[in-house]
């Protein structure tokens, strides 16, 4: 039992939830391990996103039924900077800009926040420099400001960079693969993989093509704010040929 | 007095005070004898003695601003106010000679440290006048005049009195007619040909007695080709009544010369500042403004650039932030004078706690000044509702050769950029102090590093507790 708890990440309880009085969820159940990397798919608005805000703590997003544990401990009285300090961690589809805060202060500061021992001064741009080049990223990046003119690509290498330094427990991914070329795409998943062993991982896409290099040990479809059926690598391949049609008649 | 002085610095670092002594303090109040009075105890030339009784009878004719905030200016009690007030005899050379308290200020304002580190030369005002001043030896050999405005006039009259008031004369306004009145102490400079003075040189002002009046006077003269970068700071304790700073700086840049005059404001939330200040940019000089206001409780500044020869350029960056019970009213003024002569102003302004931040701007290009350039730039963060910020942008463009750009934006932290910094460790009230320093970010990386750390830690204290 005891060791269950140790292993066991996250776990969803017939989550419902709603934006100002809109239903999106409406009773999610999911358990993630240690080690385990799962794959949510489905359609544009089918809670998917949601799914990933609102385990992170978005202020937006309401909990009108249901629970969510990290590690064994009901999410709801943390705040998000807290559940950021417990080793949870949101690569975002769309990361804010922050303009005139440059990145290399802004990463110093966000790990020193984040890890329990953070490495300073030497150790830290020591480890900054090996998590950039393992990314291809100049380091150019650390005196631009944060996500301010960024590519798509390179919004989505900083969000990666993010994760290697702070060395989530546990990491959601909110279509972290779109808008990255195939080269960009490999570093990337690389990336995951790396951190994926020691931790539950959440990926959430639309397409095959990530999780050809990622491997997800099963895969979630969404329909309607509602997991409609879980399965293993080969559900991505079924879902990336036939589409979601054929569950919907199957609901 | 101690809990009532208590209760009112809240945050602020700088809000502590030393006992009051002097050894002259004249009574509250003004009249034409008390301009005599300041005139014949620094024993002045006749003609400034005139000119301050001039100054004074037009500031009291002239009438109150009928702009701006009235009902703040309004409360301005000039009788209740000290214009004069000397708390050491003598200005020293050696930090060890200035009185005990007095110093244990300067030590606790770190401007001795300052000194040791970075910077070319120092003068401190407390009060009416300056306590210290020093300049490195190496400047001094190479002509560079560096003196307190009351040593300068004495030991160059000629020279002041050739640019005194030629920038800003004493009917300009009220205020400026009220500082050349009674104006005490403030910065004389003069930067001869060809002279590049690579470390900054600073002044710092501070008040310390209640309902006091600081009244600074700084003349910067850059000669043909040389470059200078002034630095001013200033603060106050926090008292329950009011202070009032009213300086008046007027700089010369001549062919070729550039200044650089940088300001951090960050008197006490009961200091009114109402300063003008001004510049004349010969052919191909430029000015820089670099002005940055956090403190006060009224502050009316509109940094200015008369570009007047041909190629000569101007640049004002200037930050403000309004909390609780403050108006920032500043902005820049800019009038090209000259043709092909270029500009750029950035304004950016933070309100906060129902403090209220207005940029008032003026660029004027005269119609024979033609081919001139000039981009103004005005930004906005409002941080809650009860908060306010408003723009007043005049201009008056006199011919078509002319390219002008003005971009204004008025913008709230958004929930997205918070939700971000938070997934990534940080408090809210953290995540605000990275969106407001960012925000400033433009103004505070042009300053000194030493002022720029100093000014963050500032804004990040300034957020702390703010979110509900």
């Amino acid at each position: 039992m005891g060791e269950r708890m140790v292993d066991e990440i996250l776990r969803v309880e017939n989550l419902h939830v709603s934006v100002e009085g809109t239903p999106i969820l409406n009773g999610v159940n999911l358990i993630i391990n240690r080690g385990e990397i799962h794959a949510v798919m489905g359609r544009n608005g089918a809670g998917k996103s949601t799914l990933a805000n609102v385990v992170m703590g978005h202020p937006a997003y309401e909990i009108t039924e249901g629970s969510i544990f990290y590690k064994g401990q009901p999410l709801e009285d943390l705040e998000v900077f807290e559940r950021a300090r417990a080793g949870m961690f949101l690569s975002f589809q769309y990361p804010a800009s922050i303009p005139g805060v440059q990145v290399g202060s802004f990463l110093k500061k966000s790990v020193a926040s984040v890890r329990d021992e953070p490495p300073k001064g030497r150790a830290f741009r020591k480890e900054l420099t090996a998590a950039m080049e393992q990314l291809s990223m100049d380091k150019s990046f650390l005196s631009r400001y944060v996500n301010d003119g960024f590519s798509g690509g390179e919004k989505k290498r900083l969000e990666i960079l993010q994760m290697l330094l702070l060395q989530p427990h546990l990491a959601l991914l909110d279509e972290t693969d779109s808008g990255l070329d195939i080269d960009a795409l490999r570093i990337v998943a690389q990336g995951i993989n790396e951190v994926a062993v020691n931790s539950g991982c959440l990926i959430i896409t639309h397409y095959q093509r990530l999780l050809d290099l990622v491997k997800p040990d099963f895969v979630h479809a969404m329909i309607d704010g509602v997991i409609i059926k879980t399965g293993g690598p080969e559900l991505a391949l079924r879902l990336e040929d036939k589409g979601y049609d054929w569950l919907d008649v199957a609901a | 007095m101690s809990d009532e002085t208590q209760e009112i610095i809240g945050d602020y670092r700088y809000g502590f005070h030393d006992p009051e002594n002097s050894t002259i303090r004249f009574d509250k109040g003004l009249s034409e004898q008390v301009v005599r009075d300041i005139s014949e105890l620094k024993d002045e030339p006749q003609w400034m003695t005139d000119l301050r009784v001039k100054a004074f009878r037009h500031f009291a004719e002239r009438v109150m601003p009928e702009w701006g905030n009235c009902d703040m200016l309004n409360t301005i009690d000039f009788e209740n106010i000290t214009y004069f007030l000397r708390s050491s005899n003598q200005t020293e050379k050696s930090w060890d000679e200035v009185p005990d308290d007095i110093k244990n200020t300067f030590d606790r304002l770190g401007i001795p440290e300052a000194e040791q580190k970075w910077l070319g030369g120092v003068t401190a005002q407390y009060e009416s006048e300056a306590v210290y001043h020093s300049i490195r030896e190496d400047l001094e050999e190479q002509g560079v005049i560096f003196l307190d405005m009351d040593s300068g006039l004495k030991q160059y009259p000629e020279l002041v009195k050739k640019y005194f008031g030629t920038v800003i004369p004493h009917s300009d306004n009220k205020f400026s007619a009220l500082n050349t009145a009674v104006w005490s102490g403030g910065s004389f400079l003069y930067i001869p040909k060809g002279v590049s003075v690579e470390m900054p040189v600073q002044a710092y002002f501070r008040i310390n007695a209640k309902n006091m009046g600081q009244f600074e006077r700084t003349l910067i003269i850059a000669d043909e080709g040389s470059t200078v970068h002034y630095v001013e700071g200033c603060t106050a304790p926090s008292y329950s009544t009011d202070s009032l700073h009213s300086a008046v700086v007027e700089l010369i840049a001549m062919e070729g010369a550039k200044i650089r005059y940088s300001t951090v404001q960050n008197w006490s939330s009961n200091v009114y500042n109402l300063v003008t200040k001004r510049a004349v940019a010969h052919k191909n000089a430029t000015v820089e403004w670099v002005d940055g206001n956090i403190g006060s409780k009224l502050t009316m500044k509109y940094p200015s650039v008369l570009l007047k020869g041909e190629g000569a350029h101007a640049e004002v960056i200037s930050v403000a932030y309004a909390g609780k019970g403050q108006h920032q009213d500043t902005g820049a003024k800019v009038h090209h004078l000259a043709s092909n002569t270029t500009s750029n102003i950035l304004s950016k302004s933070i309100s906060k706690d129902g403090g209220r931040s207005s940029y008032r701007g003026l660029l004027q290009v005269t119609p024979k000044s033609t081919g001139c350039r000039s981009k103004v730039v005005c930004d906005a963060l409002i941080l809650d509702g009860d908060s306010r910020s408003d723009t007043y942008p005049t201009m008056e463009i006199g011919n078509s050769s002319s390219d002008l750009e003005h971009e204004a934006s008025v913008s709230k932290v958004s929930s997205g950029q918070l939700f971000y910094l938070m997934s990534r460790g940080f408090t809210e009230d953290e995540a605000m102090g990275l969106i407001v320093n960012g925000f400033f970010e433009p103004f505070t990386r042009e300053l000194p590093m030493e002022y720029a750390v100093e000014l963050n830690k500032l804004l990040e204290l300034e957020m702390e507790g703010s979110i509900g």
